[in-house]
């Protein structure tokens, strides 16, 4: 068996904590007692690991799921899984979901008056290759009202889903976009009180993926828990 | 270049955001279950699991999704290299969503004890993660089973205050003592543990 990785604590305010109260949802949802300190036990330190039948060649472009393409933006994410010391995090499920270039999801609970695109579904995933890579084309999703306030606004985001060496390495996130002025009013963008944190969830522009009359190129790059254990003294 | 590596400041985990309302989109549209083996005779030791997730006012939570992480029937989980179905599910992993009034049930091998890294025996469990709209981060927590001897000595169950210790620990439902019951309270009096590490 491969050794486990290690975990330590996360630094303080770098991870939102479950109650939010400018978050809504937060309120009713949120434990309100305190958690309980879990040894690092087998359970936790492992963790599932699908194989690369879990994923399609098709999977990673969204805009080509359909007979005709997507309504929006072209755009190209890609980035690198990295575990705490940098290290790749190599074969590991990368799952991607989102709204359409109009801010609607193709969900029956999605109430926005925005029209659904018949060509796009807004799902994907990927395995990180070797180097702990993936990449993915889509289309940028739309800003969309929500209920939380007064003319509240989700900025642009797509949703990541992420499995790497251990459970605890489980992290499910939101990629943001460069200069959306909607980042400053959003409940949950803001939950993390670690400013550097928080800038981490922003992708940037990539002019190396940007493709030449076709796409917008952005980087995500994705640090999930957890270390390799010291190689033991033989 | 290991150790350089081990010596320079560690990078910052990327930071937790809510699942949303609109999940299933990337994550159920296979729904992925491997907890039973299609075969075999590990299938003798097969319980069913049922439960509700309920809010801070007795609701059920309509949109969660537990995810279920547990060793097979021999305490050993499966490893970077074993055990995944023909649609790339690793063995011992399941994705279940709530329905509209917040019940989720799911079938699952019972797994044996576990032995840990120091030669301590963890009772049989099942590991729990929770997502939801409305939590920031998912919630980790733990079920255990009724009527196993082992789970006096768990380190982890003798960890957790006594009187919450119930609230991780499966129910029997009837006279088949391979039907549980275990519900997730989300906030109040008998809010099930949850734990961080």
């Amino acid at each position: 068996m491969s050794e486990l990785p290690v975990f330590s604590k996360v630094p303080p305010g770098t991870q939102p904590e479950y109650l939010h109260p400018p978050y809504r949802s937060s309120v009713k949802r949120a434990p309100t007692k305190p958690l309980i300190l879990l040894p690092g036990t087998l359970s936790e330190r492992t963790g599932p690991v699908f194989g690369h039948a879990a994923v399609t060649a098709g999977d990673s472009d969204l805009t080509a799921q359909h007979k005709g393409s997507p309504a929006g933006e072209r755009i190209v994410v890609s980035g690198r899984v990295l575990d705490e010391d940098g290290r790749p995090v190599r074969g590991a499920l990368v799952e991607v979901w989102q709204a359409n270039a109009a801010g609607r999801y193709r969900h029956k609970l999605d109430q926005h008056n925005a029209p659904l695109d018949p060509n796009f579904d807004g799902c994907g995933r990927m395995i990180t290759d070797a180097e702990g890579r993936y990449k993915f084309t889509s289309v940028r999703p739309g800003a969309y009202p929500w209920g939380n306030h007064h003319n509240a606004w989700r900025p642009a985001h797509i949703h990541f889903s992420l499995f790497g060496a251990g459970l605890l390495s489980r992290l499910v996130t939101q990629m943001y976009f460069p200069g959306d002025p909607l980042l400053e009013f959003d409940p949950i963008y803001n939950c993390v009180s670690d400013e550097s944190a928080k800038r981490q969830l922003i992708s940037s522009f990539d002019w190396e993926h940007t493709s030449p009359g076709f796409a917008l190129g952005y980087r995500f790059d994705i640090v999930l828990r957890g270390r390799e254990a010291t190689p033991m003294e033989k | 270049m290991r150790d350089v590596a081990r010596n320079s400041a560690p990078l910052v985990p990327t930071a937790s955001q809510t699942v949303g309302p609109f999940f299933s989109i990337g994550l159920c549209p296979h729904n992925p279950s491997n907890l039973v083996p299609s075969s075999g005779p590990g299938r003798a030791g097969v319980v069913t699991v049922r439960g509700r997730v309920l809010d801070g006012e007795g609701q059920g939570v309509p949109d969660a999704i537990l995810e279920i992480w547990r060793a097979d029937g021999s305490g050993k989980y499966a490893g970077a290299e074993g055990g995944c179905d023909a649609n790339g599910v690793p063995s011992g992993f399941a994705r279940i969503p709530t329905n509209e009034i917040g019940e989720f049930e799911f079938a699952t091998l019972k797994p044996g004890p576990i032995t840990g890294n120091n030669g301590e025996i963890h009772a049989p469990h099942l590991g729990v993660l929770i997502f939801m709209r409305g939590l920031l981060r998912h919630l980790v927590t733990r079920i255990y089973f009724p009527q196993e001897p082992a789970s006096e000595k768990d380190p982890v169950l003798n960890a957790v205050p006594a009187e919450r210790r119930r609230t991780l620990i499966a129910t029997q439902t009837g006279a088949n003592k391979n039907e549980l019951q275990w519900n997730v309270l989300l906030q109040g009096e008998g809010e099930t543990v949850f734990f961080e590490a």
